[in-house]
């Protein structure tokens, strides 16, 4: 279901510090974010690209991943340039092309892409355990890391018990369609999973219980920064730094 | 036989389930030093409830429980009981939560107060033991059934126990897994209960047998005079069976 496909490589990037890849990723998202300069987003891009390049992820893969998106901005081009108010650069009767929507469905293109493909390359380059325990150690409740932890351990018990009940239904014959029948027999299914899962915390519950758990988590990763962290870190730094002073000065230079 | 090897002394234990139906019915019970008991009952009377009642995951309405020569009756008193031990759920799933392999077996040893170099010792350990040497990482929800089961396995016994529960660890365990199984509570010199219905696999790891009926349990020492029915081709014509 989460097939993991991008955490387990070898390449320069996996063996970065996750924390740093956290701080990083967060870091450059907010400044690509927040940024409006055209030029500034395809540097974005590029970078992303560079970074995605260096993890070196499987270009199929990380395309699959890009067309979930690519659908959702699609619908962009097609409704920004045509409702979004301000200069028109072409116009036949009714439909009228705007700049500033044209502007907008771009840099909403290149934000998105760019900002995709960065966690792709430093977030998507760890298992999800990993991920919790560097969120951990960044100062995240620990509440919400083991939610996450939890949530991601059991998704699959779940589906696979969703599936279970979904095979016992069709093989009695059960087809949905849009009748009184289906939607109850959805309703049980989905009643039969909260149940399922009420009892599963239960023994799970206990189950800690009885190896000792008193509410408190301990974790074996230890992570130690080695050179090329630092590096690394630089490198990160040194371009948020550069994007971030370049929007700025765009600003500047209007007012 | 001096009480000092009565580890777990159970009296009067009644249990019921919300909504009424009675489990456990004044049950005794003594577990000893040294004891390897097959548990063999029907389903429904109440076998994994008792286990939970002796790990006091439920609470007994009725009678007392002794443990290691302590009279145990609150969530504190349970703590220390679980400690020392190690209960294999029927379901692998309930008890493989971490990630990966290594930390689900070292969340026990962690809990207990080791530090991590100890505790990933431990855990190494007990997985070298098991034969599941190379498994520290694996993904757990990724594992096969019978590796899911013996990495709880592993995790139950990185505790140290001094007592085993074992509920159902053969079920849906193909027969080379459960050769594996056999071989390990062997090769373990621990106290156990194990509750299963497969005779091949009782008969080869427990000393003495108990059944239960009527929210009792009894000890069944008798051999039992019973009959086969079988078939073959040919079977009508004279023949020997060795």
């Amino acid at each position: 279901m989460i097939p993991e496909s991008f955490a387990q490589g070898d390449s320069l990037i996996h063996t970065i510090d996750p924390r740093l890849k956290i701080i990083s990723a967060l870091l450059y998202s907010l400044v690509i974010a927040l940024s409006s300069s055209i030029t500034i987003l395809f540097a974005g891009l590029a970078i992303s690209s560079g970074l995605v390049l260096a993890a070196r992820l499987p270009i199929i893969e990380v395309l699959k991943r890009l067309s979930v998106l690519i659908g959702f901005l699609v619908l962009i081009w097609l409704l920004m340039p045509l409702t979004y108010p301000g200069e028109t650069i072409r116009g036949f009767s009714i439909i009228k092309l705007s700049l500033p929507g044209l502007i907008l469905a771009l840099q909403i293109s290149l934000k998105s892409t760019a900002i995709l493909l960065a966690m792709m390359a430093l977030t998507a380059t760890m298992p999800l355990g990993t991920l919790g325990h560097a969120l951990r150690k960044l100062g995240l409740p620990i509440k919400l890391v083991y939610l996450l932890m939890i949530t991601y351990r059991y998704l699959f018990v779940f589906e696979q018990a969703y599936q279970r009940l979904l095979r016992a239904a069709r093989v009695r014959g059960f087809t949905p369609g849009t009748n009184l029948h289906s939607y109850r027999t959805y309703a049980y299914l989905i009643g039969m999973l909260v149940v399922q899962a009420w009892s599963r915390a239960n023994r799970v519950s206990n189950a800690m219980k009885c190896r000792g758990f008193n509410g408190k988590f301990y974790s074996l990763l230890d992570f130690q920064p080695n050179p090329k962290d630092w590096y690394f870190g630089l490198l990160m730094s040194f371009i948020i730094v550069t994007l971030a002073t370049m929007e700025l000065w765009n600003h500047l230079d209007i007012s | 036989m001096e009480s000092s090897r009565h580890l777990i002394k159970l009296r009067n234990i009644s249990y019921q389930y919300p909504g009424g139906k009675t489990v456990l019915d004044q049950l005794d019970f003594t577990l000893t030093q040294g004891d390897r008991i097959g548990l063999v009952a029907p389903n429904g009377s109440g076998k994994t409830t008792l286990l939970h009642v002796i790990m006091g995951l439920l609470k007994a309405s009725s009678g007392t429980i002794e443990i290691f020569g302590k009279e145990r009756r609150h969530e504190n008193d349970f703590a220390e009981v679980r400690r020392r031990i190690g209960l294999l759920f029927q379901d692998a799933d309930d008890q493989l939560f971490s990630p990966t392999v290594i930390e689900d077996v070292a969340f026990g040893p962690l809990n207990l107060g080791k530090s991590k170099q100890e505790a990933l010792a431990i855990s190494r350990h007990t997985l070298d033991f098991l034969g599941l040497t190379g498994f520290e990482n694996r993904i757990t929800y990724k594992l096969s059934g019978g590796e899911k089961r013996l990495v709880s396995l592993a995790a139950v016994l990185a505790m140290q126990p001094r007592v085993l529960l074992l509920d159902e660890p053969s079920n849906a365990l193909d027969s080379a897994m459960k050769a594996r199984l056999i071989r390990i509570l062997q090769k373990l010199e621990l106290t156990y209960i194990l509750i299963s219905h497969e005779f091949d696999l009782l008969s080869q790891t427990a000393d003495q047998f108990h059944t239960m009926a009527n929210g009792k349990i009894f000890k069944d020492e008798h051999e039992q005079v019973h009959t086969h029915q079988h078939a073959h081709i040919v079977g009508k014509q004279p023949h020997k069976h060795l």
